[in-house]
């Protein structure tokens, strides 16, 4: 059944923080094979102008997907996963996510739309620090695969 | 051949990263990324959705990318923006070897001040995976 587009616009709003700790920075760097010192090493953050030791760039998935988590099992919506495809994936910074931050994440539908028996859902997810400033943008196209 | 940072001038091929992928990466990135889906660990949950055998998390595939992105720029807080349209899945078989990514990059510019485009070509036995793959980064 085609995914009802009247949820463009429905937003699903992390409830509690996400607090970043130096451990899950470096699990995440190490699951990547990454070595920039800049992941575990404070001083070498520092050296670059951060706080303290810094994410990399895609582990900003980890806390969006929390939202999505919320998203996906939205039962209202229907979005069945065992057919979904990650399609396209964008991030915009306005900083890197640094060990200590306590960031908010909100995920919202920006698009749904039906081609050729095959549904596809946007939503980005805004996270923030619980301050309200903003730390990165990120953009997720899923594909639905229709019954064939 | 270097793996250190690199200078970004416009024009410049970037140095070929080849990263190799086993499913013990993947057993790992699951854990990391809290990513669990079955078939990036379980055969049998790969076959079942048609798929030839286990698969890289796309994710993670994004992720050496841009490890590639950072070992080039030394700076990882230095990316202002990066995507990828995730083309083709990457099979990882259950071997001692799995499989290769290999990233290339070149340099362009960017239409923002002090920042330069690295378009990244991001191949698995051939074949492309990702399109579209772009970082903007701060040039130095």
């Amino acid at each position: 059944m085609p995914l009802d587009h009247s949820y463009v616009g429905r937003d699903y709003p992390v409830p509690e923080p996400y607090l970043v700790s130096r451990e899950k920075i470096r699990e995440f760097a190490e699951a990547i094979g990454a070595t920039d010192a800049a992941y575990v090493d404070r001083d070498a953050a520092r050296a670059l102008g951060y706080p303290d030791v810094i994410a990399p760039p895609t582990f900003a998935i980890t806390v969006i997907g929390l939202g999505a988590q919320l998203m996906i099992s939205d039962e209202s919506l229907g979005l069945n996963f065992g057919r979904v495809v990650h399609g396209d994936q964008r991030f915009e910074y306005t900083r890197p996510i640094a060990a200590g931050d306590q960031l908010t994440c909100v995920v919202y539908i920006d698009e749904i739309t039906s081609r050729g028996g095959h549904d596809f859902l946007t939503y980005r997810g805004e996270v923030r620090t619980t301050a309200g400033e903003p730390v990165v943008t990120g953009r997720t196209r899923l594909v639905i695969r229709g019954d064939q | 051949m270097s793996t250190g940072p690199v200078r970004l001038r416009a024009g410049t091929d970037l140095p070929t990263r080849t990263y190799r992928v086993t499913r013990l990466d993947l057993v790992r990135y699951a854990g990391a990324s809290g990513d669990f889906n079955a078939i990036h660990w379980s055969d049998r949950a790969a076959t079942g959705v048609g798929l030839p055998g286990v698969i890289a998390h796309g994710m993670y595939t994004m992720g050496l990318a841009a490890r590639a992105v950072t070992s080039w720029t030394g700076d990882p807080g230095g990316v202002l923006e990066y995507g990828v349209r995730f083309t083709r899945p990457v099979p990882v078989p259950d071997t001692d070897d799995g499989t290769e990514v290999v990233v290339a990059g070149t340099v362009k510019p960017a239409e923002r001040d002090g920042c330069v485009l690295l378009a990244l070509t991001v191949t698995c036995h051939g074949d492309r995976v990702l399109a579209q793959a772009r970082a903007v980064v701060r040039a130095g």
